[in-house]
């Protein structure tokens, strides 16, 4: 069996919804260079629905796919949906991910939380609360505290 | 392959891991086969169809001996690199623990089979010294000197490096070894076949050599331990390979090594020269690439070996694309290794971790042309640019927001 579906080498080899957002309205980054995975969404959000939605993405095939999977789940949706989506949403979408990629889809929903959040927080009402805790397995905890890590 | 965005094409696929593993030679074939069909005996029956076995066998282990510059009672066959490398540390150590010297010195950037090897003898009281490869990724004799004790038993540096191709002056830490009469292994797994070896001029104890890295079968490999040291055995049972590696020897495979090495040496100097020229092709046309950078020293560098790191992007996304153009190659970035962290030997010659997620290996073959390597290097452009181009990194470096290291 090949490494990745045909629905994520295809999102890897296209990826949708590319680019920047000059004047976004929310704009969310996850992740660090060191670790291999640099995430960064922006939306465009107008009477409470995700009007547009580009990212840009540092990262492995199945990071791009993700990312790419992730913003055309929540393109055209309102703001409350789009805070609901999951990381298992996006691998679920891909056809599935290797067990040990699995953090590329969580950091695909991290990255959509904190633009969303930033996008609230732009609005003066604060919605992160419970929603920023990272659940999911994977090694994305792990590359947290990796960069937590004072560079030598 | 054709690329559509530029017109440039090539009709077949490029493989260019070759220190992954290499195509079996059609010669080290048609005899692995051959003696698949005809000569399947045990070698140690006695009657006459183990006994043509038992010729082969003994045979393939002169060619072998002869090629490397040793005897034939010098060589132990095992399954492979990583067998032969496991069979030469638990020597040194075994000899090592009956005189008390339980210090070994080797190098950051080893393979995994002598890494993981000297890790286990610390657990079991060994103290070891990694010595540092510097930038150009090449092992500085007089630090060997300096860290010899009088506890040491063995010093391990590899021939050539895995990774980054860069040759180890095996000849000179080796009459270092000799002259303080410490034990002295190479694993040559990259070298043999690539590049002159010879046990005796190279002043080495124990050296390791695996097939499938020169044309020839996977599983077999050799162990090469020079006469007076007693090489311990990791697998007990028969007598075989007199009593220093149990098991009935894989006759076939053994004696297609044989043939694909006797080949490879006896094209060496012509398939170097020609691949060292296409090699530096290579490496001039990636140099031009903004913010990248040859790992490893240009000189002293096996003649197939090109490993860059490309700033601001990772190194699997590089190596599907590049697949997608018909080239087949490797990196060291985390992804590729499946953990989390880039590979060691980037990080021992001093790449941070955000450029060594961005590493290509290309491992090129004796058969490759000018075209192909012309191939390779627009491939490789087009293909760092294309994942530059939504790269949020490559954004914040040419934006100024964080520097370039490269």
């Amino acid at each position: 069996m090949a490494l990745y579906s045909e629905k994520v080498m295809d999102h890897f080899r296209n990826p949708r919804n590319v680019g920047v957002i000059e004047d976004a309205d929310g704009i969310g980054e996850v992740g660090n260079a060191k670790c291999g995975d640099i995430m960064k969404m922006y939306l465009k959000i107008r009477d409470g629905i995700i009007e547009d939605v580009k990212f840009e993405t540092f990262g492995c095939a199945s990071a791009v796919a993700s990312s790419s999977m992730a913003t055309e789940l929540i393109k055209g949706q309102p703001v409350s949906e789009a805070m609901k989506l999951t990381n298992k949403a996006v691998a679920e979408a891909l056809d599935g991910l290797p067990d040990y990629k699995m953090h590329c889809s969580v950091l695909a929903e991290e990255a959509i939380r904190n633009a969303l959040n930033d996008y609230y927080s732009k609005q003066g009402t604060d919605h992160c609360t419970d929603h920023c805790t990272v659940t999911a397995e994977g090694s994305s905890a792990a590359c947290c505290a990796a960069a937590a890590e004072p560079e030598a | 392959m054709i690329d559509h965005q530029t017109g440039y094409q090539i009709d077949h696929m490029i493989y260019a891991d070759n220190a992954a593993t290499t195509q079996m030679s059609e010669k080290a074939k048609k005899v692995m086969i051959d003696l698949m069909d005809q000569t399947w005996g045990n070698p140690s029956s006695l009657y006459s169809t183990g006994q043509k076995a038992k010729e082969v066998l003994e045979e393939a282990r002169s060619r072998v001996a002869q090629v490397i510059g040793a005897t034939p009672r010098e060589i132990v066959f095992t399954s492979g690199g990583s067998e032969a490398d496991n069979q030469a540390l638990l020597t040194a150590a075994e000899l090592g623990k009956k005189s008390g010297k339980k210090h070994i010195v080797s190098t950051a950037f080893e393979h995994h089979a002598i890494l993981n090897t000297v890790k286990k003898l610390e657990r079991d009281g060994f103290e070891v010294t990694l010595l540092d490869v510097h930038e150009d990724g090449i092992v500085r004799p007089e630090e060997v000197v300096a860290a010899l004790r009088g506890d040491t038993c063995l010093v391990t540096v590899m021939y050539a490096n895995n990774e980054i191709g860069t040759i180890q002056p095996i000849r000179e830490i080796g009459r270092i070894c000799r002259e303080r009469k410490v034990l002295f292994h190479t694993d040559a797994v990259q070298a043999v076949g690539h590049i002159p070896v010879d046990v005796s001029a190279d002043n080495v104890d124990m050296l390791s050599a695996s097939a499938h890295k020169f044309h020839g079968p996977k599983g077999v490999g050799f162990l090469y331990v020079k006469q007076g040291v007693r090489p311990a055995s990791l697998i007990e049972g028969g007598a075989q390979e007199r009593g220093r590696r149990a098991g009935t020897e894989n006759v076939a495979g053994i004696a297609a090594m044989a043939t694909a090495l006797e080949e490879a040496v006896a094209n060496m100097a012509d398939n170097a020269a020609r691949m060292t020229k296409l090699r530096d092709r290579i490496i001039d046309g990636l140099s031009k690439i903004p913010h990248s950078a040859l790992n490893g020293a240009a000189e002293h560098r096996l003649p197939g070996n090109v490993n860059f790191c490309f700033e601001g992007i990772e190194g699997e996304s590089l190596l599907l694309l590049l697949d997608d153009k018909g080239i087949e190659a490797s990196s060291g970035s985390a992804c590729t290794s499946g953990s989390l962290d880039p590979s060691h030997v980037l990080l021992a010659i001093g790449r941070v971790h955000d450029v060594a997620h961005g590493s290509l290996r290309l491992s090129i073959g004796e058969t490759i042309t000018e075209e192909e390597a012309d191939y390779i290097v627009r491939a490789v452009k087009d293909v760092v640019a294309q994942l530059r181009s939504f790269s949020p990194v490559w954004r914040d470096l040419t934006e100024g927001k964080r520097p370039f290291i490269l």
